[in-house]
């Protein structure tokens, strides 16, 4: 359970402001150029004055000091945070803390990431690693470990995990702004390329450019504000890297420390798994959503691949997951993107793809960070 | 041909290992204060802190945790090699290794199947511990 100093943070910070760039391909841009972007359309969803951000959080973004400059920002808390997937969740807790304690009234959460214009291929030269002369490279190939696991100990299918994807791919369908909106099949799934054995192509996130901001201040500075607050009601938090020794993958797909944080979040925000209307699953590869699955207790333990059967995920499923469509098929901007769209559907403005009667999103993160945050209506 | 897969970077933490390999052992760091076995090496004892750390020379004996079979090269070295296959071990005595299939991978290869280590000498410096299934007779090098 969460103890008395974080549940007393409980509704005490909102999301005010979300902004974002459109995603794709842009080689012109520059990291400083879209995050600025993402920023003017946050400070425009808000209605805040740019002045009034007392706090920078820069994830992605090479320097905090030059966005800071490209912004004329001025800010009395600041934080820079590596390139890392697991990063957005982390970013969110930091300032939800930061605003509680009054070491920041508004804080300006900024990502961005020019991956694809630049080449980034996510192992190899660029990653150079331990295991490098074994040919063991890329997040994906220790998420295809890992799979192959949950294979082997729970007589999970491939085609299981293709209704991850399938269900995600069909609500990007109902996303105007995703890069993939075309919808597959189980056998699309199946028959596409190979990347790493048992994963292929529809396995993986996309690698787009874009960025991605959000603004947050505390409940009652947010009652001013041009949008319905969205409140950070609870959220947990555990690391586990003393055994990370294989970058990315654990034998265990992090359940011990996805229990921990689902007790964390759901005892700090007062709800149960059972409020949780739609949730948003970080999905760098398809797996880690079945694993983030287990681990909250939305099913049993080796029973995700069952769990997912028959369209659970997709819109108008038992579990609305990843409604924007994920990494897999919206955009990858690493949890970021995930977040805003947790704040859109509490919001009620998405359209074809809202959730009926959304009141309560959880967002979970499952890396050697997990991470997972309970957003409701305020 | 040279040989153009990636090579290790060996440091003064891990010139130990690679030692050993070359003369085909197979090694891990050893925790002199606790006796923790630990691998890849640490500069200090992540049980205990103590920066008292030597190597010992395991069984070779291994179970199969994992493996996947990749059909992209991230390296161009690896790219005559396509597809081909990484597993992640457990020694007998704890450690959790990524290493390679010896040779062919087994006929049907599962999560807990009997390994042993062998060795490949991909160049005259560096020689690559690899596994295979512990009931092929013979084909294994006797000296682990």
């Amino acid at each position: 359970m969460s103890n008395p100093s974080q549940q007393a943070l409980r509704n005490k910070v909102a999301i005010v402001g979300v902004g974002h760039t459109a995603y794709g391909n842009f080689p012109l841009q520059s990291d400083y150029g879209l995050g600025a972007e993402a920023f003017r359309n946050a400070i425009d969803d808000c209605g805040l004055d740019k002045s009034a951000i007392d706090g920078l959080l820069c994830c992605r973004v090479p320097n905090y000091v030059r966005m800071g400059q490209v912004l004329g920002l001025n800010p009395r808390w600041t934080v820079q945070l590596p390139a890392h997937g697991r990063m957005s969740g982390m970013a969110i807790i930091e300032a939800t803390m930061a605003l509680a304690s009054g070491a920041a009234d508004y804080v300006a959460l900024i990502y961005a990431n020019i991956g694809r214009s630049r080449r980034v291929n996510y192992g190899g030269e660029e990653s150079a690693g331990f295991w490098d002369p074994w040919g063991m490279t890329s997040p994906g190939a220790a998420h295809a470990l890992m799979f192959r696991m949950h294979m082997e100990r729970y007589g999970t299918t491939t085609r299981q995990l293709a209704e991850v994807s399938v269900a995600i791919r069909h609500n990007a369908s109902l996303n105007p702004a995703a890069v993939m909106r075309q919808p597959i099949t189980v056998d699309d799934h199946e028959n596409a390329r190979r990347i790493v054995e048992p994963l292929g192509l529809l396995d993986y996130c996309l690698i787009n450019d874009g960025a991605v901001c959000i603004i947050l201040t505390t409940a009652e500075r947010a009652r001013d504000l041009k949008q319905t607050p969205v409140l950070v009601s609870g959220y947990g938090a555990q690391d586990s890297f003393s055994r990370s020794h294989i970058s990315n993958f654990d034998e265990d797909f992090w359940y011990d420390e996805l229990r921990a944080v689902a007790d964390q979040a759901y005892g700090m925000a007062g709800v149960q798994r059972s409020d949780v209307d739609a949730l948003m699953s970080y999905d760098n590869f398809s797996p880690t959503v079945l694993f983030s699955l287990e681990g909250l207790g939305f099913c049993e333990r080796g029973e995700s691949g069952a769990f997912v059967e028959g369209g659970t995920l997709a819109l108008g499923g038992r579990l609305p997951t990843n409604t924007d469509g994920g990494h897999l098929s919206n955009s990858y901007m690493q949890g970021w993107a995930l977040n805003v769209e947790a704040v859109r559907q509490l919001r009620g403005n998405c359209g074809e793809r809202q959730v009926p009667d959304c009141e309560v999103v959880q967002y979970v993160g499952a890396t050697p960070c997990c991470r997972s945050i309970i957003y409701t209506k305020g | 041909m040279a040989y153009d897969k990636p090579l290790p970077v060996i440091d003064e933490l891990t010139r130990p290992f690679w030692d050993h390999a070359r003369e085909h052992r197979l090694a891990v760091q050893r925790c002199n204060a606790c006796d923790d076995l630990h691998f890849p090496p640490s500069p200090v004892c992540p049980v205990c802190l103590s920066s008292d750390q030597d190597w010992q020379r395991v069984s070779g004996a291994a179970t199969l945790m994992s493996w996947a079979r990749f059909h992209r090269a991230y390296w161009d070295g690896f790219r005559q090699s396509l597809p081909y296959d990484v597993c992640v071990v457990r020694l007998a005595e704890g450690p959790v290794l990524v290493s390679n299939f010896a040779g062919a991978p087994p006929a049907s290869p599962h999560m807990g199947m009997a390994l042993r280590v062998v060795f490949d000498d991909v160049t005259p410096e560096i020689s690559l511990p690899r596994f295979e299934a512990a009931s092929t007779a013979g084909q294994g090098d006797k000296r682990c």
